[in-house]
């Protein structure tokens, strides 16, 4: 047990708010200093993340580094955080990608430049917020201050339809969180505390039991706004929009992190509070995330719009994260985090990748460009690399995520691991058939002809994303050894000592954890 | 009864009426000798300081006064504090409007003072009578404040509305308290309490004290005249008129409403359709609004209907076995009522300070790209509508975080539903505003591009408001303990 008086989790939520301050007090019209300064502040947060790693040693189960102090006392609000091998990476995956879209935004963004940098770095303290607390209050609190930080990148250093798309991205996200804050409120109000750590004791022991219908009505109050987060079919509509019109480091923060606030919602509260409708409803769930795999791929497919076409790929790629999530198998789970950290990557380098285009070009549209191999070679050959990433690739990170997903998947319905496995294939369609119209054959727009290759800051950025692609496809049981304990964690959690009279007790597919950790051990040792 | 005069301890319980109507006399007077705004101001804010504080004086001797018309208790202080702070920011934000609209200063101030005086009676009124009283005292003021800009066709057209509707709900209200008084023999609250609630008569009547008070506190459908006089009326007074008769005229609904035994049943519907109306009407209403003021105006009709959901809380609760349990509703309406009126007097004075000369700037147009010129104000304003939008770390979210566990906490988790949902078309149009102020290109001829100096009296009152709406929004736990105390709930009852 870490001591109560240390504080690396309060630090690492709140440097990016100081760092804030501190560009508040510079200069204006200073630029580079502004941008240096931010980079900085980026780079010294991800390295402080690093700790972490230390910080939740191996089979460690349960919250490490907690911190747990008073903060309001009626209604009992604490100031409740802590880590797990689930939020670890999923932080440490914010960490890394915010001096990356730093880096990224380095020429990109020429208005209200200090504006800017400051909205990422608040922006970053909501998130690294949201997968910290382990106080409901707290969670919805920075759940919620994340989204103005994030409206203001669209709605500001957006294209031309932006103030559309970042309204509708506060209207969708704040209609479904209200509706959670009703949820918690109910929780808070049978239990008295807005603790994660006791109202799951107070669930799991039987000292609260919730009625069928009311867990039913409370699993959807929580669900429904992580759907919209993920997002999930029919609630993706504001997705492309928000993409489109966001500017890169806008998009590559929302793709890599956000949509990951809602399925980690998922798997740290819906599951483990509400096992009985969570498994009442992964059926109908299910075929709403294959759905989404198949028309997101579909869509992506007919895609004119380079931009919207990655945009599209991520609902399908997300699409395979719930139903992993919804698979309950420990292999499924454990894929689904999995998928989402490599998503996180691999779709962010695509933006950035899109992004670099766009920074030369002005234009998504695919017709504008074809044969563009010849004049960058090297923005090509990365562009190949992350495409690749993207669909799939064994010893690549796309791989390993969506195999664990259907192989879990397949352990409980082998329909829905057919049908999802379609989108695997769909997704090469897509990508690898736009890749071929972008980049090869020959240049069709006199303007391309001339295009400067990738810059030696692009080519860092680029280099950086595809290391981590490399190192998690073949290192991949470095994340995996550190995940399995908090899969493990949740499904006992989704344990109950009673099960509501008509529920027969699900089957946990036990058989499956047994088998992931057996192959695991094998292949790590 | 014997014609003597009230003790001496009870002038201690009026003392800040007595203030407040002093100070307006004495710049009553002070007219025919001086013009002088900066004089008249310095006096006028004294005046209204010197009255709330004048009302700690006054909780030394809590109690019943003047043979159980008033009673100065915790709840009375709160109230008085409230309105006195609303009294005082508004003067002290007044000064550079008059002196741009070049309008007297002395009636101008000393209206705001009796019109606070008469708030401060109806918060501490314990008889129907005196509240009538306190209630004339506020709005007479309130009408001839509303139309202060003689020359302005809307400012005439706002007194006038005002005026009319308003001696109209003043006759439900006047009407109410007949019947009340035909039923029970009394019109003092305290001793109602062994009448039978269930009686036609006085439900009616009381159903008409409702409609006569709501009216003041913009409730649907008796809200109709808000926008009109909201726009109308010089933008201090709105300021005013959003923050403290409302605050007064909800302390005695709750008096009433939450307290007098023989009132609180068979109130609990009303309240639920009433908030959901309000909520509605308010803000489906503001969706479609360009001018600010009136924008602000369907605001504060929907926060109305907030508020009633935490009636509606307080209600359903008392009518329980458990009323203890309507505490926390309590706490709630105050809390909400105090991080409201924070926050409208800020707003207020933005928009007031950004009109420019005749109020010119006030549509949304107007504020497009504000952000670029006046950074300062384009943040306070987006500080504040963030908190009338219920956005974490600010005051208006933990107010409405609280009335939405009272509402879960008694059962209501539709109006709780509903409520959310309106939250969410709230933050549409709120959102519109900051949008302006920060996503778009200024026009030609708007606030954005015409200089606008905030004077060090403005920067105060925005400061307070800001910081005010800040601190709440984080540490709200002091000024809730306080609320929660026994002592202000139980001097209730």
């Amino acid at each position: 047990m870490i001591a109560p008086g240390n504080h690396l989790l309060t630090v690492l939520t709140f440097f990016p708010a100081l760092g804030a301050l501190a560009l508040m007090i510079l200069r204006a019209d200073d630029h580079a200093w502004i941008r240096r300064m931010a980079l900085v502040v980026g780079t010294f947060e991800f390295l402080l993340s690093l700790l972490l790693i230390p910080g939740v040693p191996l089979g460690s189960s349960g919250y490490r580094l907690e911190l747990n102090i008073p903060w309001i006392s009626s209604p009992a609000i604490h100031y409740h955080m802590g880590v797990d091998g689930l939020s670890l990476w999923l932080v440490i995956l914010t960490t890394f990608l915010t001096p990356i879209s730093i880096l990224a935004s380095w020429n990109s963004v020429h208005h209200r430049v200090k504006e800017f940098f400051v909205m990422l770095l608040m922006l970053e303290v909501g998130v690294v917020g949201v997968f910290l607390s382990l106080d409901f209050f707290l969670f919805f609190l920075f759940w919620e201050v994340m989204l103005i930080p994030m409206a203001f990148l669209i709605g500001i250093w957006g294209h031309e339809r932006r103030i559309y798309a970042a309204v509708k991205f506060v209207l969708y996200t704040m209609a479904g969180s209200i509706l959670m804050l009703v949820g918690i409120l109910w929780l808070y109000n049978a239990t008295g505390t807005f603790d994660l750590v006791e109202i799951q004791r107070a669930l799991q022991s039987g000292a609260l039991l919730l009625s069928p219908t009311t867990e039913v009505l409370l699993f959807l109050a929580f669900f429904v706004a992580f759907a919209i987060k993920v997002p999930l079919f029919p609630l993706h509509t504001w997705l492309p929009d928000a993409h489109v019109e966001a500017p890169t480091a806008g998009s590559v923060i929302l793709a890599g992190i956000l949509l990951k606030m809602g399925t980690y919602g998922m798997m740290r509260f819906c599951l483990p509070l509400f096992p009985y409708a969570s498994h009442k409803a992964a059926p109908k769930i299910a075929v709403l995330a294959i759905i989404g795999i198949i028309y997101g791929a579909l869509v992506a497919l007919v895609q004119p719009n380079l931009k919207k076409l990655v945009a599209y790929s991520s609902v399908s790629h997300l699409g395979f994260v719930v139903l992993g999530i919804f698979s309950f198998t420990a292999i499924g789970m454990q894929g689904a985090i999995y998928q989402m950290l490599a998503h996180g990557i691999s779709t962010g380098a695509l933006f950035l990748l899109v992004g670099m285009l766009y920074d030369r070009r002005h234009t998504f549209e695919i017709s504008q460009y074809g044969g563009l191999a010849t004049p960058m070679p090297r923005l090509s050959a990365f562009f190949l690399f992350a495409v690749l990433s993207s669909l799939g690739l064994p010893m690549l990170n796309g791989f390993i995520g969506e195999y664990l997903i259907l192989l879990g998947t397949y352990i409980v319905h082998w329909q829905w691991a057919a049908w999802a496995a379609t989108g695997v294939i769909l997704s090469a369609c897509y990508l690898l058939w736009s890749y071929q119209r972008v980049f090869y054959g020959e240049v069709t727009v006199e303007k391309n002809k001339t295009l400067p290759d990738a810059s030696e800051r692009e080519r860092f950025i680029l280099a950086t994303m595809c290391a981590v692609i490399l190192w998690m496809g073949i290192g991949s049981a470095f994340l995996i050894k550190r995940t399995a304990e908090a899969t493990n964690t949740i499904r006992k959690q989704m344990e109950r000592q009673q099960w509501p009279a008509e529920a027969a007790a699900p089957a946990l597919h036990n058989g499956a954890a047994v088998t992931l950790n057996s192959s695991e051990r094998s292949s790590s040792r | 009864m014997n014609p003597t005069f009230p003790p001496v301890a009870d002038l201690y319980r009026v003392l800040p009426e007595l203030v407040w109507c002093g100070f307006g006399v004495l710049l009553m007077l002070f007219q025919p000798f001086t013009k002088n705004r900066g004089f008249l101001g310095a006096i006028g804010f004294l005046g209204a300081a010197a009255g709330t504080a004048a009302s700690y004086c006054a909780y030394q001797h809590t109690g019943l006064g003047f043979f159980e018309l008033i009673r100065f208790d915790a709840f009375s202080l709160f109230f008085h504090l409230l309105v006195g702070a609303v009294a005082t920011l508004v003067i002290l934000a007044s000064d550079s409007y008059l002196s741009r609209e070049r309008l007297d200063a002395a009636e101008f101030y000393a209206l705001i003072l009796f019109a606070t005086a008469g708030m401060g009676v109806l918060a501490s009124a314990q008889e129907l009578l005196t509240a009538f009283i306190g209630l004339e005292m506020s709005s007479i003021s309130s009408y001839v404040l509303a139309g202060y800009r003689r020359d302005t066709l809307k400012s005439s057209e706002s007194a006038l509305k005002y005026f009319l509707l308003g001696s109209f709900a003043t006759a439900f209200f006047l009407y109410g308290i007949a019947l009340v008084y035909g039923t029970t023999g009394t019109t003092i609250l305290d001793s109602m309490g062994s009448t039978d609630p269930s009686s036609v008569l006085l439900k009616l009547g009381l159903a008409l004290i409702l409609i006569g008070l709501g009216f003041k506190v913009a409730i649907a459908p008796f809200q109709i005249w808000t926008p009109d006089v909201y726009e109308g009326a010089p933008t201090p007074v709105t300021a005013l008129f959003s923050a403290g008769p409302k605050a007064a005229a909800f302390a005695l609904l709750l008096r009433i409403f939450a307290t007098v035994p023989a009132a609180t049943q068979y109130w609990f519907w009303a309240f639920w359709i009433l908030a959901v109306v309000t909520m509605f009407a308010g803000n489906l209403g503001a969706l479609v609004q360009s001018n600010v003021k009136r924008l602000l105006a369907y605001s504060s009709i929907a926060h109305a209907g907030y508020i009633l959901v935490a009636f509606a809380a307080v209600t359903g609760m008392a009518a329980s076995d458990s009323p203890d349990g309507a505490v926390p509703a309590y706490a709630a309406v105050l809390f909400y009522l105090l991080s409201y009126a924070l926050v409208k007097v800020g707003a207020f004075t933005i928009v007031s300070q950004l009109g420019g000369k005749d109020e010119k700037y006030v549509t949304l147009e107007d504020y497009a790209g504000l952000s670029q010129r006046h950074p300062v104000a384009a943040a306070a304003l987006s500080l504040f509508l963030l908190s009338l939008l219920g956005l974490p770390v600010t005051a208006g979210f933990f107010g409405k975080f609280y009335i939405f566990k009272a509402a879960v906490n008694s059962h209501l988790i539709w109006l709780a539903v509903l409520m959310a949902l309106n939250s969410v078309i709230g933050a549409y149009y709120y959102l519109k505003v900051i949008v302006a102020m920060y996503m778009r290109e200024p026009a030609e001829d708007s606030a954005a591009t015409a200089p606008v100096a905030f004077p060090a009296t403005v920067s105060v009152v925005l400061a307070v408001c800001a910081a005010g709406t800040v601190y709440f929004g984080l540490l709200p736990n002091q000024a809730l303990r306080l609320l929660l105390e026994k002592t202000l709930i139980g001097g209730l009852k």
